[in-house]
């Protein structure tokens, strides 16, 4: 069982397979399963993924008001401007969005690896798709390997904003999409860590600050700026750019940030955004004075 | 390793909107129901920490009673359980505490029903992904991944013995477990993590071995 990203990379490349073979061949082993079980166990969440996006893409709007929308303004935006980030870019942001609008108005959605962050992934892949033309396997590889990622993280550092802030989820999130991004492209196993690190090193002292101690204001946002720092992330690895810190230090260093902030910014809705006037106002609007 | 699984990162399937304040919180409802063994008639339910500060907002609340009524976290009932809930005749309090707590997602769950009465501590560590740390003053550690078996007997020497032999012979493999006492020579707890579910002959087996009080089963 790999325990860090390069023991990952260094099996992957040991046995000449990629990075999401590694983890369905752990799966496997771990959970005593055929690969048929393991393929179709994941497939189940890339239906839900699917069905969240083309849920937000009709349009939702959360229980509060306070996020939904703004996945199709954008793919509106989108049909009559050319972006300056470029469609590709654009796109994962409106599907990111999406999805997280979609959990915000208590939809279904695939936790990946949080619900906060859940739009990074599949906002990405449903993104390069288009541009990729992956086979519904290469679709299901690329949530093996943001899965592989990320279970390194969770094991060595955090993936929960209350135990280490928004850089744990989004900054994990983000990074997990950027490495899938990698493979899918076809990039080689340390360029997704590369992609991976980039990613989180942008991400690291991010706090978690939600108003009114929701999942909506500023996490919706927040899975925007996952989404296309992965992209950006992904090409800069495929480009050959390589992280001066080691991808498994970088994970050290958001661990032990986690651990130095201030409570206030970890998941309490006490600091940050959620203190601002207009958080505070929020926030009494919604539950009233007293809350 | 805490996570072992990929799918502790790429999942669950879930209603929103947090993973660990209502899909974990709903897991921990869900693991002190099954302790439990029915449907209590109250709950009283401490929230620490982050939970205690964000849980109307994260849906914490319903989320645990979503666990207590025994919903998965991704039944589309679970945003109304509060109000399932009442019409049930569960009645549940929640309190938030000021304390510190061991973890920033922390939940004491102190439920009833007649005469009998059961207080778990439960906390959700992400993606929700939760550890079962205290069964009426016992300390654990329960992943919630795989079924369980938990069993209250009397501290005696052969307790533990009769127990794997019967699993043993039900071709039960044990993957973790755990032995934990109060005092010397009185109530102790063992916690069995196995790989398969045990069905109720493997449980009517256990219950009628010597030194047994009690048996909780959690099935995956």
């Amino acid at each position: 069982m790999f325990r860090t990203v390069k023991e990952l990379v260094e099996l992957a490349e040991q046995n000449n397979i990629s990075i999401s073979e590694v983890m369905i061949c752990q799966e496997m082993d771990v959970k005593n399963k055929t690969r048929d079980d393991v393929m179709k166990e994941m497939d189940k969440n890339l239906v839900v993924m699917e069905k969240a996006i083309e849920e937000s893409l009709a349009g939702v709007t959360s229980v509060t008001g306070l996020t939904g929308g703004d996945a199709v303004r954008i793919q509106n935006y989108m049909s009559t401007h050319t972006p300056l980030s470029g469609p590709l870019l654009l796109d994962a942001v409106s599907k990111a969005m999406g999805t997280n609008e979609v959990n915000a108005a208590m939809g279904t959605i695939c936790a990946t690896p949080t619900a906060g962050s859940a739009g990074c992934v599949p906002g990405t892949l449903f993104a390069v798709k288009h541009q990729l033309n992956p086979t519904r396997e290469q679709m299901i590889r690329y949530l093996f390997t943001a899965g592989a990622f990320g279970f390194v993280v969770a094991n060595n550092a955090c993936i929960s904003g209350a135990a280490g802030g928004c850089q744990a989820e989004v900054g994990s999130a983000g990074a997990m999409a950027a490495a899938a991004i990698v493979e899918m492209a076809g990039g080689t196993p340390q360029q997704s860590a590369e992609a991976f690190a980039i990613t989180l090193k942008n991400m690291l002292g991010l706090v978690c600050d939600p108003v009114a101690g929701l999942v909506e204001v500023p996490c919706v946002k927040r899975n925007a700026a996952g989404a296309s720092l992965a992209i950006v992330s992904a090409d800069m690895a495929l480009a050959g750019v390589e992280s001066a810190i080691p991808c498994d230090e970088v994970i050290g260093a958001m661990y032990r940030i986690g651990k130095q902030m201030h409570p206030s910014l970890r998941e309490t809705g006490e600091g940050g955004l959620a203190d601002t006037p207009t958080g505070r106002l929020l926030k009494d609007k919604i539950f009233g004075a007293i809350g | 390793m805490k996570f072992n699984s990929v799918f502790d990162i790429i999942g669950p399937v879930m209603i929103g909107p947090s993973s660990s304040h209502t899909a974990g919180a709903a897991r921990i409802g869900r693991a002190a129901r099954h302790l439990f063994g029915q449907e209590p008639e109250w709950a009283k339910v401490h929230l620490y920490e982050s939970f205690a500060k964000t849980y109307r907002g994260h849906g914490t609340d319903y989320a645990i009673a979503g666990g207590l009524l025994d919903f998965e976290t991704d039944d589309p009932r679970m945003s109304q359980a509060l109000d399932i809930a009442k019409e049930k005749g569960l009645s549940i309090e929640f309190i938030e505490e000021a304390g510190k707590a061991p973890h920033p997602n922390t939940t004491r769950i102190i439920i009833g029903k007649g005469d009998k009465q059961q207080e778990l501590v439960g906390i959700s560590i992400g993606g929700g992904k939760i550890e079962v740390k205290e069964l009426n003053g016992f300390e654990l550690r329960l992943s919630g991944h795989h079924p369980a078996i938990l069993i209250m007997h009397n501290d005696r020497f052969g307790a533990i013995a009769s127990v794997t032999q019967i699993l043993a012979k039900y071709e039960i493999n044990i993957g973790h477990m755990e032995v934990n006492r109060k005092d010397v020579g009185k109530h102790a707890l063992m916690v069995i993590e196995t790989d398969q579910n045990a069905d109720s002959d493997v449980l009517e087996a256990l219950k009628a071995s010597e030194h047994i009080i009690n048996i909780a089963n959690i099935s995956n």
